[in-house]
């Protein structure tokens, strides 16, 4: 029955449409969801995208997939293994930053660790042969399949993270900008550093439920480098950040509800869409300037 | 163990696989470009799967795409080092399109080929026929004979980009060059490993390396012999316990050699090479140094 309503396709009548989009329960609860996650990725993706950790973000992002599976093969619920292990992938990430080597030594290790994870959740997959068909849920979620309770969960956690954020974002931006002034200062870096990355990793590990531990990353990075695009100011930047992870979100799922394509591809092509847009719009900008400023070739 | 044609299959092109993953990986680490490798893999991802949707070979759809990529991402970064943010939200767009690819290809062919992404994701190095080995046995030798043509330029725009450029080195060309070298090797990993996970033994046994020593040429025959050593492992693990999937054990041999390389070297101080090796190193930090395999 579901099934008939999804392919009854658009009207070209928007306020039927939207009635139709909000009929069911299920797309009211992938609505609040995708606000929720919307929201929550916007905040910590501009942080993400500020401090250069976009590595590091889509590394906790993928180690969401092995707690899923661990979780799965275990017999625990599922949510636990999200969270825990996203919590230990925080704790490794931030023992990689704290050494300070060099930049090469720190890919190269968060790069290990990245496969190592994708390399378990394959391996717990593989052992709890049950699950091979969730496989690719594990990995691209299910935005149409969210109760009510997931929403409750959802909101909890995003409510704790952009909380934490803001309550820190003084002395985060300040470490972000110029580690080495505000350590001086008296600001604690390496603690900043490791409790933003565990408030990346909770929102990752709450996000991947939804969206599948393959498109968190979407949410979190392209919105932020669209808004870092077009300011460098932080309370606009963030702002401009969570309103194109809103926007992209509902579109996305509206797109998805009228067809029978899946909704992670429809918000990544639409957040790539808007990045690509602004890129190509600031590089307009600036030939044109530099032409009005210097006449003779450079 | 090799009186199984697989078995010999697989341990043939991990083996030359292996090797150019790590030939290469020793650049990608170098040059701190394993996000780029990051990004190539989900490139590998979308190729396959759209090669499978439109009735192409998907290894064709797998070279071309992650070749390609390569390409695109020396053009797209600043300077042919490409910058993180870009290829974060390229790599993002790329998985949504495979994401579509997959469930047209699922929709489409509903007779039990629900598998087809699995494999595309994480390898079938017990799967490849003697035609796949040839012909990774051969794009793996290219591969090789390809980087250490251009290794020592390469390794001197990857040390000091400025001072190369300025001594007539062309360090842009070498960097895409680079690339869509780390692109072909990046296609044949991922048939011996999977698309999700070629980033592990391009990253973890150049790691180890670049841990052990600071020489080049030390370290590229290092990172080799743990990429070739690692596969070896992981297959045999996996001929010994067939429940254990052979990419999954490729992968974690390669991390426990790193594990085991950062554990060793921990007790000399390796800051000072780090310095040495590398242009972008971070100044000696007024904090401790804490070891990083948490």
């Amino acid at each position: 029955m579901i099934e008939a309503a999804l392919f009854q396709g658009l009207s070209w009548n928007p306020i039927t449409d939207l009635q139709q989009l909000f009929a069911f329960q299920f797309m009211v609860n992938a609505l609040e969801a995708g606000t929720i996650v919307a929201v929550m990725a916007g905040v910590t993706g501009w942080f993400m995208v500020l401090r250069k950790q976009t590595f590091a973000g889509h590394t906790l992002s993928v180690i969401a997939f092995p707690g899923a599976a661990a979780a799965g093969l275990a017999g625990l619920p599922v949510a636990l293994g999200y969270f825990s292990f996203c919590g230990l992938g925080a704790l490794a990430l931030a023992g990689i930053a704290g050494s300070r080597r060099s930049l090469s030594a720190e890919s190269a290790a968060i790069g290990s660790l990245q496969a190592l994870a994708l390399g378990l959740g394959f391996l717990f997959v593989s052992l709890y042969h049950g699950v091979l068909n969730g496989l690719d849920s594990l990995l691209f979620g299910t935005f149409l399949g969210i109760t009510s309770r997931q929403v409750g969960v959802l909101l909890a956690v995003a409510v704790t993270a952009v909380t934490l954020v803001v309550v820190a974002a003084r002395p985060l931006f300040f470490a972000s900008v110029d580690a080495d002034v505000a350590r001086a200062r008296g600001v604690p870096v390496a603690l900043l550093g490791f409790g933003f990355l565990l408030v990346l990793g909770l929102s990752v590990a709450a996000t991947s439920q939804i969206t599948g531990a393959l498109l968190v990353f979407a949410l979190l990075v392209t919105p932020a480098a669209t808004a870092h695009q077009l300011t460098s100011r932080a309370v606009l930047g963030i702002a401009l950040s969570v309103a194109i992870a809103l926007g992209v979100t509902w579109l996305g799922l509206a797109l998805a509800y009228f067809s029978v394509y899946p909704v992670g591809f429809y918000v990544t092509s639409l957040s790539f869409a808007v990045y690509v847009g602004v890129r190509v719009g600031r590089f307009i900008a600036r030939r044109r300037q530099d032409v009005a400023l210097a006449p003779e070739p450079a | 163990m090799f009186a199984h044609e697989f078995m010999r299959n697989a341990l043939l092109a991990g083996s030359f696989v292996g090797l150019a993953c790590g030939l290469v990986g020793y650049f990608v680490v170098l040059r701190a470009q394993v996000f780029a490798g990051d990004a190539l893999s989900h490139v590998a991802f979308t190729g396959a799967l759209a090669a499978a949707v439109f009735g192409l070979d998907i290894r064709t759809g797998l070279f071309a795409a992650t070749i390609l990529g390569g390409i695109a991402l020396g053009v797209l970064g600043d300077r042919a080092r490409a910058d993180d943010v870009v290829i974060g939200s390229l790599f993002a767009w790329t998985l949504g399109l495979g994401v579509l690819f997959l469930s047209i290809f699922t929709t489409r062919s509903s007779a039990g080929n629900g598998t087809a992404g699995v494999r595309v994701l994480f390898g079938s190095i017990f799967g490849l026929s003697s035609v796949d080995v040839r012909v990774s046995v051969a794009l793996a030798v290219a591969a090789s004979i390809l980087l250490l043509a251009i290794a020592r330029p390469l390794l001197f725009a990857s040390l000091d980009a400025a001072v190369a450029a300025a001594q007539g080195v062309p360090v842009r060309a070498l960097g895409i060059g680079f690339l869509a070298i780390v692109g072909l090797v990046a296609a044949q990993a991922s048939q011996a490993v999977g698309a999700l996970l070629l980033l592990g033994l391009l990253a973890a046994p150049a790691g180890a390396a670049q841990r052990i020593t600071g020489n080049p040429l030390r370290g590229l025959l290092l990172s080799a012999g743990f990429s070739v050593g690692s596969v070896w492992i992981g297959l045999t693990l996996s001929y010994a316990f067939p429940t254990l999937p052979p990419s999954s054990m490729i992968i974690a041999s390669a991390v426990g050699i790193y594990v085991l390389a950062v554990a060793a070297t921990a007790a000399r101080d390796p800051r000072a090479t780090w310095h040495r090796l590398t242009s972008r190193g971070h100044s000696p930090a007024a904090a401790g140094h804490v070891h990083d395999h948490s």
